[in-house]
């Protein structure tokens, strides 16, 4: 009974505001609110990181090298002798694997998409894309190998003069690598284009094909944006299919039979090596990096704005 | 138009309907054909490899001698110390956005970030590693900054799992918690948490079965490819038996010796190549196939 009263009074004294258990109650979830607070920001730190690094890094090359010689020469060979510090084979060798990759992932990424949101049922749907997830979820270095002992060969005895590096074979497997990015997204983009639209073209006598192509792609054409964005960043910063498959060598061509090196495959090219810190070695993947930073973030900014423009609001 | 013109027309729509199906389904076959061909091209030529010497044996220079042992204990000491980075970490951010976050512009910043992030190539995680936990902070090319970087770059992953899970959960049963006097925090830890629990473990898995696989940020750092020893044991026998100098030492993981072997001219490495890729791919299509079955499972059983 004693026990029990005692209970009473230290619950009903816990309702005024400035008894101490209460107070250090409330300290205690200010705290942890506050722990919680710095986990959620470090993401934004991750970032600023990310961004410093890459600038801090970078600026000692430029003390070496014009901005214009970098943005203008042909040739991109910073470890040899006669050094040459020119970006643009390196931009147009990512560039040509993204482009081939996309060849391949957007077309198939919307079809892929079309069919799953408007023409299969809700079963088969729920079967197929787990499925179809798996191939984002295979470790890239696999499809690396993949592209350079498996697809170059197959592709070699149709094209005869094809290299054994070639940007051909890995942006093919670069784009069926990427097809489930752009698909998943493109599918939950069409998949929110409200039923009614639908029902009103189907009932002015339209086909599924016509209704998929003429009212629920345009109204969806916002969020199929961010799926063709995303399937281009990953494009562009995809690494180990092309440092393994496209060989290594700085290559200025538009032809995709012959090897050539990323921005990205450049930065593991040097990193494999022995690198000084410091050196103009390692300065110049930090201004490899960034390129391919900005770029990314270029694409990124152009696929909001198109994103904005196109959006359409349903009520 | 007459009756026959419009049945005409009818017909043709609902074949080009039927042809759009099957011109689709024969994509979706191609996409998963191609998976279906990498999986038997790496088995065929790597099943015959896998004995137990490879997995005991270290790498070498000759290829029908060397094994994994060094790639897969490497793996799993980054995959310990990625788990350990992203988890709370994760979790926490979760948690704060989807519960404590105030609609503001830090809020909107953040989530902001957090898409964004997806977007930036694994390899600028590579190089900011390199920068500033190899060079400022001295961390070495060792299994902490490997396990942080990973843990970093998985991040996003958890955070968004986490989300969605707790926003999930009905509003009454944050309301009935409230109403009985609990705090925030404990209606975070007592009921939001474990009831979510399944779609944050699904998130974790996903997570760790991305950063297996990855391989560029790692060579960035400066992981090596030829390792012949094991990083320092856990435990010994002096006291305080539980050492975390493992967390210094150099380290290689599957997928760079993978990549080491691959790039060889000689046959025979291929082989070695191959019979990593299968490991590596049975490991992330199992983490995967748990991550689906959880998946079915919680949405199956929970019912609110």
């Amino acid at each position: 009974m004693k026990d029990n009263s005692k209970k009473i009074k230290s619950l009903s004294a816990l309702t005024s505001a400035n008894h101490p258990v209460r107070r250090i109650r409330h300290i205690k979830e200010r705290i942890i609110e506050g722990l919680l607070f710095l986990a959620a920001s470090s993401s934004v730190f991750i970032t600023l990181s990310i961004v410093f690094i890459l600038i801090k890094e970078s600026i000692p090359f430029f003390e070496h090298v014009s901005v214009i010689n970098f943005l203008t020469d042909k040739e991109w060979t910073p470890l040899f002798e006669n050094a040459h510090y020119g970006i643009m084979p390196l931009v147009s060798g990512t560039f040509l694997t993204t482009f081939v990759a996309l060849f391949i992932a957007i077309p198939f990424g919307t079809v892929i998409a079309a069919l799953l949101s408007e023409f299969i049922s809700a079963r088969i749907r729920e079967f197929l894309k787990p499925i179809l997830e798996l191939l984002a979820a295979v470790p890239t270095v696999v499809y690396g190998y993949f592209a350079l002992l498996f697809v170059t060969p197959l592709l070699q005895k149709v094209i005869p003069d094809l290299q054994g590096f070639n940007v051909l074979s890995a942006g093919i497997v670069m784009g069926i690598m990427i097809i489930p990015y752009v698909s998943s997204l493109a599918e939950d983009a069409m998949r929110a284009v409200p039923q009614d639209l639908r029902e009103g073209s189907l009932a002015m006598g339209a086909s599924k094909l016509q209704t998929t192509f003429r009212v629920v792609y345009p109204a969806a054409f916002s969020g199929m944006t961010s799926a063709y964005v995303l399937g281009i960043s990953r494009a562009m910063g995809e690494t180990m299919v092309v440092s393994i498959a496209a060989g290594m060598q700085p290559n200025l061509t538009l032809d995709p039979t012959q090897p050539a090196a990323t921005i990205t495959a450049f930065i593991v090219q040097v990193s494999l090596g022995d690198l000084p810190h410091g050196s103009i070695g390692y300065q110049s993947i930090y201004v490899a990096g960034l390129t391919l930073l900005v770029i990314t973030l270029i694409f990124n900014i152009f696929g909001m704005w198109i994103k904005k423009k196109y959006r359409e609001a349903y009520q | 138009m007459s009756q026959s013109h419009a049945k005409n027309f009818v017909r043709r729509q609902k074949m080009a309907d039927f042809l759009f199906t099957l011109i689709g389904l024969l994509m979706l076959l191609f996409a998963l054909m191609t998976l279906l061909t990498l999986l038997v091209d790496l088995a065929m030529t790597g099943l015959p490899r896998l004995d137990r010497d490879f997995f005991f044996n270290f790498p070498s220079r000759f290829a029908a001698r060397a094994g994994i042992l060094s790639a897969w204990v490497g793996t799993f000491c980054v995959m310990v110390t990625t788990a350990l980075c992203a988890i709370p970490l994760g979790v926490a951010a979760g948690v704060y956005l989807e519960e404590y976050a105030p609609k503001n512009f830090i809020t909107q910043l953040i989530e902001l970030n957090i898409i964004n992030l997806a977007g930036i190539p694994s390899i600028t995680f590579g190089l900011m590693a390199l920068g500033l936990f190899v060079y400022k902070f001295n961390l070495g090319q060792s299994v902490l900054t490997a396990g942080l970087t990973l843990g970093l770059l998985v991040l996003p992953i958890i955070i968004v799992t986490t989300r969605e899970s707790m926003r999930a959960i009905p509003n009454s049963i944050r309301e009935a918690a409230f109403a009985m006097g609990a705090s925030r925090w404990q209606v975070v830890r007592h009921h939001l948490l474990p009831y979510s629990s399944g779609g944050i473990l699904t998130g974790i898995i996903i997570a760790l079965s991305r950063a297996i696989g990855e391989t560029a940020p790692l060579i960035t750092i400066g992981a090596l490819t030829f390792i012949a020893f094991l990083p320092t044991s856990p435990v010994h026998g002096e006291f305080p038996f539980i050492s975390f100098k493992w967390l210094q030492d150099p380290f290689t993981v599957m997928p760079i010796q993978m990549f080491n072997w691959t790039s060889r001219p000689q046959e025979e490495f291929h082989v070695n190549a191959a019979a990593t890729g299968v490991v590596l791919l049975l490991m992330t299509l199992a983490m995967n196939a748990l991550a689906i079955f959880l998946r079915y499972r919680f949405r199956k059983r929970v019912k609110w």
